[in-house]
């Protein structure tokens, strides 16, 4: 029989065994904010660096550790982690679930993830970080002395198992897990968007094991996949790791583009213009994401056929991207709108994710791109769409979501003077790199001579990046000192979707009755045509909940050991890593665990105190 | 809660491996995690082929494989598939007993295709093939060695399963365990064809 389990006391002990999808979600929020910073103060480190000419403040070597931790963090530690605690918490309520699929499984990506971010900083501390850049090209990262390549590799293997579990789980959460009534086509644009993503993490990530698997294979083992004196292929590298890291660019973007979905049609009072073409966009922009991966090496001899056909994908993911755009400039059209903190990074988002998407088509015109290949072009260009798409759509997602995560909303006066100066900083800092990549400055290199002419705009970028620094210590700040905004937390922004039907934060079960859904926008429907109240689609009842469990955290743990027997070969050290991993999966799977029911009238009390 | 409670043959759905919600997200989540396999093993044999030229001087696929060999390995892991189907025929059919038969069948099968593995490698290690002697021997070892790991993880697996529920019936809770274990054998049985074909076949033929 199952069990009746009473939360535990400890609150460290309830957070390092929780399965509820919300806190597992804020765990995440919290991770990817800490690496967001560590890898914000190594770009800020190396924009010193670059402020003037021969600068002397880092040496060389510490500029590649730098620029390659920066790359790597950013993007695997940083902003998947931060977008995952949002699909955490977000699409369970979004489609009126109590919990995801595998509520065991996500415990365990949330730290598979953290631990393999952490093993990957402690390079930092034995002698030196990964320096062959985050694509890590062979054979410059075969031939990498040191461990720090190693510790590269098995961090992102460790974390990109999480992220590989975490995307199966989402993907079975949408497809099993809806409240009746929410077919596919009346769901939220972030779910919809999210559930893409996923798709193209469980495509896309396998590409990167086995890319990570074969260089450690070579630098552990003595494999000669990449080495040429034995028959071996640099190229084969470049392939499989762009094979994936192409649609990792896009696993980024969709949630962030379902992020604006949400926040415009809410903030301009007006339902999302073409729902529909907005949903086939986003699984035509999923599946050319994985036929345009060789634009990032037109340079490298693939010859005019293949450069031609990958340049024509390439562009032609313009067109659905396109369609977005205009999608969200329609639905503003007339709209009533609202200019909070959460719309402005909406808005804002635009203006700048197009300039990304122009300088994307540049770059996609293969002959154009032998000059700008490996300049400060390309530089500008991606922070343009990963900072105007993804980090603007995380700070939006932040402050309209903030109230249903904590319960408090956050600062609007604070929230505005980050956006202005964030904006302004961040078109200070990267604008000018389209000029300098032009004027032929190349990108990771960590200095540049006197006579060169970068020197003006090199400062200009500089000064962008501390304007960006403080307005992210403004939002910081305002985190801690808008805690007594507690008032009109439930539904504070008059919102469309389910997860506003219920309180702020959310009970632990979500929904004391499964919600019934009656079209799209399904709260604003009963809003609107019913009592303001979701119809429930089932009597009040005992509610079933997994139970929590330590074991996710075990097995990660575990598998960090093995990581460092792996990095320094040490052979009983691996056995003793994968010997506590693989017990506790046994453990996991001989040991039946029933979850609990929470009784109806505990139920009622919370809705009573409700 | 009836789904914990050993049922006799009346009381099981037609399906018992997906009757409960349970059991048709793990049956779902593990077709998602097969195609991220196919990902998996399609970046090997991709790497292989762009590889198996790469002797080096070293030995190449004519000088070294058996086709006899394989063949009966091939065999060897196409009958443990038909014997996981006859096992999970009978798990729907209510009997326990034929379905851990069936299995333990899988297993020893298994293991079979396994010993002829590692003689395989250790064979061809007599020959002078080192992982480390050129890239076509690295990438054959990283490839096949893969495979034969999962070979292995099944077999662990299955007979982990085996063991819990040597006594306890089927139920609404093993019934989806059993089947997602089949599953896996099954596509790494399809893994297998491809390189027969891709490594075996062409290494010698094409």
């Amino acid at each position: 029989m199952s069990t009746a389990q009473t939360g535990s006391k400890n609150v460290i002990w309830d957070w390092l065994t929780t399965v509820d999808h919300k806190k597992i979600g804020i765990l995440y929020l919290a991770g990817g904010a800490f690496f967001f910073v560590l890898g914000g103060i190594e770009a800020i480190l190396m924009r010193i660096q670059l402020m003037f000419p021969e600068f002397t403040f880092l040496g060389a070597q510490t500029f590649n550790e730098l620029l390659t931790m920066h790359g790597t963090t950013m993007i695997f530690l940083a902003a998947m982690p931060l977008l995952f605690g949002f699909m955490n918490f977000i699409i369970p309520l979004q489609i009126g679930a109590r919990d995801v699929a595998f509520p065991f499984l996500n415990a365990l990506g949330f730290w598979l993830f953290l631990f393999g971010g952490l093993l990957l900083n402690v390079s930092w501390f034995t002698g030196g970080a990964p320096d062959a850049g985050w694509t890590a090209y062979v054979p410059l990262s075969s031939e990498s002395a040191g461990q720090g390549l190693d510790y590269y590799l098995l961090g992102l293997q460790v974390s990109g198992l999480g992220t590989l579990i975490g995307g199966i789980n989402f993907l079975v959460t949408v497809i099993n897990m809806r409240a009746p009534g929410m077919s596919m086509m009346r769901m939220p644009l972030f779910t919809w968007s999210s559930f893409v993503a996923s798709m193209l993490i469980l495509f896309a990530f396998p590409a990167l094991t086995i890319g990570l698997l074969l260089l450690m294979l070579e630098r552990l083992f003595g494999g000669q996949f990449f080495a040429v004196d034995f028959g071996g292929n640099v190229i084969i590298w470049q392939h499989l790791f762009w094979i994936f890291g192409h649609p990792e660019v896009y696993i980024l973007i969709l949630p962030a583009f379902g992020i604006f979905s949400e926040v415009i049609p809410t903030f301009a009072k007006k339902r999302l213009f073409g729902y529909s073409a907005m949903v086939f966009a986003t699984l035509i922009i999923g599946f050319l994401g994985f036929m345009v991966w060789a634009h990032h090496m037109f340079t490298v001899g693939m010859g005019p056929v293949a450069n031609a056909i990958f340049a024509v994908a390439t562009m032609a993911i313009a067109v659905p991207t396109g369609i977005k755009i205009f999608n969200w400039l329609l639905t503003l059209w007339g709209g009533r709108i609202r200019f909070t903190t959460a719309n402005l990074w909406a808005l804002g988002f635009i203006p700048s994710f197009v300039m990304g998407g122009v300088t994307g088509v540049m770059l996609a015109v293969s002959a154009a791109n032998y000059q700008f290949h490996d300049t400060y072009f390309v530089v500008a260009h991606f922070h343009y769409v990963i900072i105007g798409g993804v980090v603007f759509g995380l700070f939006a997602g932040a402050y309209f979501w903030w109230p249903k995560m904590f319960g408090y909303r956050l600062n609007e006066t604070m929230g505005k003077w980050f956006f202005w100066l964030f904006l302004i900083g961040f078109h200070l800092t990267f604008f000018v790199q389209h000029f300098l990549g032009l004027l032929g400055m190349q990108r990771r290199v960590a200095s540049y001579l006197e006579g060169q002419g970068f020197g003006d705009m090199n400062f200009v970028s500089t000064m962008g990046a501390f304007l960006m620094s403080i307005a992210f210590i403004i939002f910081l700040i305002s985190i801690f000192t808008s805690k007594k905004n507690t008032e009109n937390v439930n539904d504070p922004w008059d919102g469309r979707s389910l997860e506003w039907t219920t309180t702020s934060p959310p009970l632990h079960y979500n929904y004391p009755q499964t919600p019934l859904v009656r079209g799209l926008d399904a709260f604003w429907l009963e809003k609107y045509e019913g009592d303001g109240r979701m119809k429930a689609a089932e009597p009040l009842g005992d509610i079933h909940m997994p139970n929590p469990t330590i074991l996710p955290i075990v097995i990660s743990l575990g598998l960090t050991i093995a990581s460092f027997g792996f990095i320094y070969l040490v052979y009983w050290l691996i056995f003793v890593g994968l010997g506590i991993t693989f017990g506790a999966m046994f453990i996991r799977s001989v040991k039946e665990d029933h979850g609990h029911h929470i009784p109806v009238d505990e139920i009622k009390r919370d809705l009573e105190e409700g | 809660m009836a789904e914990q409670q050993a049922s006799t043959y009346e009381q099981l759905p037609p399906n018992p491996e997906t009757a409960t919600l349970d059991g048709r997200n793990k049956y779902l989540g593990f077709w998602f995690f097969l195609g991220g396999e196919t990902v998996l093993f399609g970046s090997l044999i991709g790497t292989y082929l762009g590889l198996r030229a790469g002797t080096a001087d070293g030995p190449g696929p004519a000088d070294l494989f058996h086709l006899d060999l394989v063949f009966i390995m091939t065999m060897i892991l196409l009958t443990s598939s038909l014997t996981s189907v006859m096992a999970i025929i009978n798990m729907k059919r209510g009997s326990h007993k034929k379905l851990l038969g069936w299995m333990w069948g899988t297993v020893i099968l298994g293991a079979a295709f396994l010993g002829f593995e590692i003689y395989e490698f250790y064979d061809y290690y007599q020959q002078g093939l080192g992982f480390g002697t050129s890239a076509f021997s690295s990438a054959f070892y990283a490839l096949v060695g893969t495979h034969g790991a999962h070979v292995l993880f099944g077999i662990l697996w299955i007979s982990t399963l085996l063991i819990r529920y040597r006594n306890s019936g089927i139920t609404l809770t093993n019934a989806p365990k059993f089947n997602t274990a089949v599953l896996y054998w099954h596509f790494i049985d399809v893994v297998w064809v491809f390189i027969f074909t891709v490594v075996y076949l062409l290494g010698i033929g094409g």
